[in-house]
């Protein structure tokens, strides 16, 4: 149905097709695991040069190192994967880019087209289990429908809002002659994403914002997603308007961190004056956020005096949770500049005295200083984790850094005390809270910026998780920083009994870890240990200056926990403050919280 | 909260004839917790490369919101069309065996025949009937039926179109 009439070359297998239309879809690096099921294609794949093969340890891993290199490119991740337990392995991370929107295109290797439905060796339904795993799967079938679906499935994983697909392969179908087509330029004949907001939906959202007293913007993934020129143009926007602006975990570097209107993260454990802000505006403007349930806490007090404005590329994310009062559809981009374009157009004049008002309040909020911590800096002191991360932070300025997390309170202190102020280089699991994500993410993140300093920010429960993927950073000399802040605990789960349940600390210890100096050696890493307060800096020097990858083993107070916190279920002016704010905390948790967890 | 009021909604969509599409509806109504009161699907171009799924659904109007946004998003949808929005016509067919004999019996013939059911098949102890019209309808003489032998049912569905000039295309 194409519109284009393209005469078809026909190609010796399916998987010299699927290579072509790989190369002309623009990939160079697949990340992934062979098979029984998909040996034509790793055929193929040795007799090439163009397109670089990626062996992880673990196709869960493969998975990650695509999202890292694709949340660092803005290109679509490409993962490959043997049938059955290849395929299920997947799984984990699949769902992983579909909450965090993240395009990947994944293909699967299935049994032959005549087994299928035989219980073969190694079949699995792959794209029945995967069908609410992925923004859309496919089986082929047909020869002569192989090459149109994997441009269609980049096409798909790419525009929009972007996600993992899905492409099942049955061996057959990779060894029989297929036609080989080039991409066509024509629209999908069902799936036609809209990215151009309403004009008239822009204007309302101006005038509104025109007339704020208490306006802030607050920022997500979506803008990350629009590419590094809808940062920029948010940048424009929140200086044009003197609004103060917020991140979500998300959308962190889509505003510069250092820049005196940013507020800092929102949410579960954003900063004070973010919150306050977000519960006292009277006008909030989402951009590519999408009211998670970790920034809005209990729905009914969510900032209850605002008109909210929401502009997401995805229709089934407005009014899902929160209902707005202005509903934009759009890419970020192209929301950006409208609004950039229709505030220079609207004549009504903004009222600098209310906004300058706002400032002070925030600036009272500020000064609470929310993140504050101590760290005894007389030999022998525990190091605090909050100062590992910042100490890092302050020597790794000045160099392309990008960070990766795995999951629990490193990766928040990571949010908290890392600054950004560029897109692209942060990615974290934020939709599904993936343990064992930032080891894969940072390897692939560093085999797209092969230059750059790649630093996984980890704890010692989730680290182990993908423990195995040394091994591929040692295989392809992939220099990837693992900075563990190790407080032998499952430090974020351990927080939570001890807030909700009455400090019964059940199965949060990590018994029996293992030496990871040792560990990083046997995968020919180096290994590095920071005890005390005096090794910290140490630590992260040398960590810096070698060429290989790092395990840095940092020891970090057991008993920390991440504040400030809105516990589940209270609303954002009931926030927690930490033990450097005694006596400013009201009760938190309510019975009701108890059950949002 | 604004819109707590259930309301019940018939949706109309559009899709691509293609290998787990019905699936990919009916996971996302399991998935996300939405209610099917009634679902039918059937081709519907010639060549049968669209087909036509009708759904009877309930919820907030908030949910009924999310339910259409979250069917538009499916790669292989065309079009998602709210009927309850404005006028449109429903109609469900349903197959009834009554088992009976003696005064039931030609109590069930009768009641049939106000509700212009059909007889399509008929031994000395069962009638089969077969009905057509909006789901309250079938519900009444269902519920007719009962005492007097129904012994089972098959129904289709809804099927449902907007009334007047309005298509879906
Ligand atoms: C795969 C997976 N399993 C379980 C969890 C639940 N979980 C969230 S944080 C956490 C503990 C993480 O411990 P660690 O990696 O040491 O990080 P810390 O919180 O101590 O910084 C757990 C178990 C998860 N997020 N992911
Ligand atoms: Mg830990």
């Amino acid at each position: 149905m194409d519109g284009t009439i393209q005469a078809a070359e026909l190609m010796n297998s399916g998987a010299e097709a699927i290579l072509r239309a790989l190369k002309a879809q623009g990939v160079d690096t697949i990340f992934g695991y062979p098979g029984g099921a998909v040996l034509p294609l790793y055929d193929a794949i040795f007799q090439q040069n163009e397109i670089r093969h990626i062996l992880v340890r673990h196709e869960q891993a493969a998975v990650h190192a695509a999202e890292g290199y694709a949340r660092s490119t803005g290109k679509v991740g490409c993962v490959l994967v043997t049938s059955g337990p290849g395929a299920t392995n997947a799984v984990t991370g699949l769902v992983d880019a579909l909450m965090d929107s993240i395009p990947l295109v994944c293909l699967t290797g299935q049994v032959p087209t005549h087994l299928i439905g035989n219980d073969a060796f190694q079949e699995a339904d792959t794209t029945g289990i995967t069908r609410q795993a992925t923004k859309h799967n496919y089986l082929v079938k047909r020869s002569e429908d192989l090459v149109r679906v994997i441009h269609e499935a980049f096409q798909v994983a790419r525009t929009g809002r972007p996600g993992p697909v899905l492409v099942d392969l049955p061996k057959d179908i990779l060894i029989n002659p297929a036609p080989y087509r080039e991409p066509s330029s024509a629209p999908h004949r069902s799936y036609r994403p809209r990215t151009e907001p309403d004009p008239r939906r822009i204007e309302e959202a101006v005038a509104l914002l025109k007339r704020s007293a208490r306006p802030v913007v607050y920022a997500g993934g979506g803008v990350i997603n629009a590419g590094p020129e809808a940062s920029r143009l948010l940048t424009e926007f929140v200086r044009m308007t003197g609004f103060p602006c917020t991140n979500t975990l998300m959308g962190l570097g889509s505003f510069p961190a250092s820049d005196g209107q940013y507020l800092g993260m929102l949410g579960m454990h954003g900063t004070y004056e973010a919150n306050l802000a977000m519960h006292g505006c009277d006008v909030m403007l989402n951009l590519g956020a999408r009211f998670d349930d970790r920034v809005t806490g209990r729905l009914n007090a969510f900032s209850p005096g605002s008109k909210k404005i929401h502009a997401d590329i995805d229709p089934a994310n407005i009014n899902k949770s929160v209902a707005v009062d202005v509903a934009i559809v759009g890419d970020a981009l192209a929301v950006l500049k409208a609004l950039i374009a229709a505030w220079k157009h609207e004549p009504h004049v903004q009222d600098r005295a209310a906004l300058a008002q706002w400032w002070q309040q925030i600036d009272v909020w500020r000064a609470k200083d929310s993140l504050r911590y101590t760290q005894n800096r007389d030999r022998g002191s525990i190091i605090k984790p909050q100062y590992a991360v910042e100490q890092l932070f302050k020597a790794t300025r000045g160099r392309e850094t990008f960070v990766t997390t795995e999951v629990g309170q490193h990766q928040m202190w990571a949010a908290q005390y890392f600054k950004f102020e560029k897109p692209n280089h942060w990615m974290t699991s934020g939709g599904l809270g993936t343990m064992g994500y930032g080891l894969p993410a940072a390897m692939g993140v560093q085999v797209a910026h092969p230059d750059a300093l790649v630093i996984d920010i980890a704890g010692e429960a989730s680290t182990l998780m993908n423990i195995q993927e040394m091994g591929t950073l040692a295989q392809f000399r992939l220099p990837v920083k693992i900075f563990i802040l190790n407080n032998k605990y499952m430090g974020m789960v351990r927080q939570w009994q001890e807030l909700l349940h009455g400090s019964r600390y059940s199965n949060s210890y990590s018994e029996a870890l293992p030496d990871f100096v040792k560990l990083a050696e046997s995968f020919h890493a180096v290994g590095l240990r920071a005890e005390k307060v005096e090794d910290l800096d140490r630590v992260i020097a040398e960590m810096l200056a070698v060429d290989r990858p790092v395990i840095a083993d940092i020891c970090v107070d057991e008993k920390e926990n991440v504040f400030p916190m809105i516990p589940s279920g209270a609303p954002h002016n009931e926030m927690l403050l930490g033990p450097e704010h005694k006596g400013d905390n009201r009760p938190g948790v309510t019975d009701a919280g108890m059950a949002l967890v | 909260m604004p819109g707590q009021n259930l309301r019940a909604a018939t949706i109309s969509v559009l899709v691509e004839n293609e290998s787990g599409v019905l699936a990919r509806v009916i996971g996302l109504f399991s998935g996300r917790g939405y209610n099917i009161d009634s679902l039918t699907v059937a081709p519907v171009e010639r060549d049968g490369s669209k087909s036509r799924i009708t759904i009877v659904t309930q919820g907030t109007e908030m949910v009924i919101e999310q339910i259409k946004a979250q069917l538009d998003r499916l790669v292989p949808v065309y079009k998602v069309l709210d009927l309850s929005e404005g006028p449109h016509l429903s109609r469900e067919l349903a197959l009834i065996k009554v088992l009976g004999t003696g005064e039931k019996r030609a109590e069930a013939l009768r009641l049939a025949d106000a509700f212009r059911a059909r007889v399509i098949d008929a031994t000395t102890e069962s009638f089969t009937f077969e009905l057509t019209g909006a789901t309250d309808k079938l519900d009444a003489f269902l519920d007719l039926m009962r005492p007097v032998g129904l012994a089972e049912v098959s129904r289709t569905g809804v099927a449902a179109i907007a009334r007047g000039m309005k298509t879906i295309g």
